[in-house]
């Protein structure tokens, strides 16, 4: 269990391209951190500068306090999951487990104990004795996650873990994996590109951007207030609405004839982008939609539709209001439920 | 295919078994003509099926040798090739793996020029450079050793490509977790790579085993004394003495014991390969 801290964290390959663009970040003890972003966006690379798999450009990492940039990886006592579970084919379930233990020089029997013990919590005692061949991919799964406690590490490092799983395992293992993490108190960080993870698995998320760190904050905090139109765009499904509009002289502005008002003060003239999300709108008089797609998720209906001045917009409804494609379909916005964002910088505004 | 055409299977057939009669019937012959005396051998027509003196034959060769040649049993002979073979091939492997280990998972100046250097060799076989190589050889005082027989054939840029193939398809993950494991190179190498290569280690002792083997030209340049002749060595002098007929009974008996290390390899070995192909390592 330990702290991690990131001070201005960069890296490159060589080339004139920063991968990872300065990440400045405070772990603290037992947190779940979630790495999110799109593909590309330099989360594996990070995750991998913590684990030491890769070299630190610039800027510092520190685990428990202690400067590691020039640290083996196993130095670090850190323990890793990778993607594709990277088991020893040719070693059982109970050798794969052991053999960061056997190298740290632990005598038999605690060996013996702590894969015993870790076994029992993963279920996976029935397959100790089996190759990593022999098991699915949710059980090679449980054993790369055993491989990783028996250790008693200072943190996890998960990279993706479950995106090789089929969705209904990935939700299974998704509440395991928290709860386990949980129980152990161990601080975590997870690299995952699926937001529902993120949502629902971390206590902070890192939504990353081409090598930026866009926002860190709870997932509630990066729901509620994007720190900018990237965040806004790749959190919540389906994404966020957005609408061009520009700052009127009394320094509100007007959406389809209706008249918006900032929370906080905008010079007039500026022009923004304007956001809500799907599920903030709801019938009610406000604007007109001409309705042009229904999509039935059963709880829930979403319509696609467009403005009177042809702007599209998505609207989430209660799956038993269904609307007629081809109606006009009066929606209304929640009170406050506006995200303000400035078209140039991309940067948060305020609320409307 | 799955289709069933009678005719088409009735015809592969037949095209396989004329194969099989092809390849087999010179085999056939020289274990034939080990079973009679050299009278028999003499005269035509040459006899079809195996003769009385099976026994004789074998008991003659493996214990005095062809006489008017060269007065070594086979026996010698054999263990002799034995040494060279396995020599040969169980050097080439450890050479060529560790080698390939250094190439795939180190970084080092000139890595890939070392790589080509290697690979350039593919091309230039024994033959090519058998004069100079006898020079360093002679010079070193390794004629009529088995180090002089087995230490010059025993790099190989054959088997250092296939280990490299291999290592190259191991996922990196694999050697990132034995690191966060805390494996050192040398740990990995043996805990990790060894294990997982052992259908591609099979694989090159079959081949080279046979390679080593059959090596001719270079035993009988470098071997001066008969007691470190080698069992091909012997076949091919007994069939070449000039001075009397020629005993065929024993030549091919000598043939036939010459056949039969590598052919044993092939068939014990076979159960690794088929074991190894099944059970696919992911
Ligand atoms: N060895 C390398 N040499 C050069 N560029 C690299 C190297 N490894 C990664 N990159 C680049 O770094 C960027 C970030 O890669 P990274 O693997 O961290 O992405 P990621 O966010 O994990 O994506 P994904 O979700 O697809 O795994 C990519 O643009 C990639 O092309
Ligand atoms: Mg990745």
């Amino acid at each position: 269990m330990a702290t991690v801290s990131m001070r201005g964290v960069r890296k490159s390959y060589g080339g004139a391209l920063e991968v990872i663009q300065g990440i400045d970040m405070e772990i603290t003890d037992g947190e779940f951190i979630v790495i999110v972003g799109p593909s590309g966006c330099g989360k594996s690379t990070l995750l991998r500068m913590v684990a030491g798999l890769e070299k630190i450009t610039g800027g510092e990492i520190a685990i428990d306090g202690r400067v590691v940039n020039e640290l083996e990886p196993k130095d670090r006592d850190i323990a890793m999951v990778f993607q594709n579970y990277a088991l020893y084919p040719h070693m059982s379930v109970y050798d794969n487990m052991a053999y960061g233990l056997k190298i740290r020089g632990f005598t038999k029997s605690d060996i013996e104990k702590r894969v015993r013990h870790a076994a029992r919590t993963l279920e996976i005692e029935p397959f100790l004795e089996r190759k990593p061949r022999q098991l699915s991919g949710g059980q090679r799964q449980r054993v790369a996650m055993g491989r990783a406690i028996v250790r008693e590490p200072k943190a996890f490092l998960f990279d993706e873990p479950l995106s090789n799983l089929d969705a209904k395992l990935r939700v299974q293992m998704r509440v395991e994996i928290k709860k386990l993490q949980r129980q152990l108190g161990v601080t975590s960080i997870y690299v995952t590109h699926d937001q529902v993870e993120a949502m629902t698995m971390g206590d902070r998320l890192i939504v990353m951007n081409k090598g930026v760190a866009e926002q860190i904050g709870s997932p509630i905090d990066v729901y509620a207030r994007p720190a900018s139109l990237f965040v806004a765009a790749f959190i919540g499904s389906p994404s966020m609405n957005f609408l061009e509009a520009r700052i009127g002289s009394d320094g509100s502005l007007t959406l389809d004839g209706a008249s918006l008002r900032p929370k906080t003060r905008i010079d007039p003239g500026r022009a923004v982008t304007i956001g809500i999300r799907p599920e903030h709108l709801s019938v009610g008089s406000g604007f007109d939609l001409q309705v042009e797609l229904v999509e039935l998720l059963g709880a829930d209906t979403l319509v696609y539709g467009r403005l009177s001045d042809g702007k599209a917009l998505v609207v989430r409804l209660p799956g038993n209001e269904v609307p007629r494609i081809g109606d006009r379909l009066p929606v209304k916005a929640n009170e406050g439920a506006w995200h303000l964002f400035d078209s140039e910088t991309g940067k948060r505004l305020g609320a409307a | 295919m799955v289709e069933n055409r009678p005719w088409l299977t009735v015809f592969s057939h037949i095209v396989l078994l004329i194969g099989v009669v092809i390849i087999a019937f010179p085999v056939w012959m020289t274990f034939v003509a080990s079973t009679h005396d050299a009278q028999t051998m003499l005269r035509s027509p040459v006899p079809l099926l195996p003769g009385p003196h099976f026994f004789k034959n074998y008991r003659e060769v493996l214990t005095e040798g062809y006489a008017r040649t060269s007065g070594i049993p086979v026996t010698i002979a054999l263990f002799n090739s034995m040494v060279m073979a396995l020599g040969i091939c169980i050097g080439k492997i450890i050479i060529s793996i560790i080698a390939a280990f250094a190439i795939v998972y180190f970084r080092f100046p000139f890595r890939m020029a070392a790589f080509w250097a290697i690979f350039v060799t593919l091309m230039l076989p024994v033959e090519v450079r058998i004069v100079p190589t006898y020079g360093v050889v002679a010079g070193l005082g390794m004629v009529d050793s088995y180090s002089g027989l087995i230490i010059p054939l025993i790099a190989s840029a054959t088997a250092t490509f296939l280990f490299r193939q291999f290592f190259l398809s191991v996922p990196d993950e694999l050697a990132e977790a034995s690191r966060v494991d805390g494996a050192g190179p040398i740990r990995f190498f043996l805990d990790i790579l060894l294990p997982m290569s052992r259908t591609t280690i099979a694989a090159l002792f079959v081949i080279q085993f046979i390679y080593g083997w059959n090596q001719y030209l270079w035993p009988l340049l470098v071997t001066n004394k008969e007691s470190f002749y080698t069992a091909v060595m012997l076949v091919a002098r007994q069939a070449t003495a000039v001075d009397a007929t020629p005993s065929w009974n024993l030549i091919m008996a000598t043939a036939m014991l010459a056949m039969l290390p590598p052919v044993l390899v092939v068939i014990f070995m076979q159960r690794q390969f088929v074991r190894g192909l099944v059970e696919t390592e992911k």
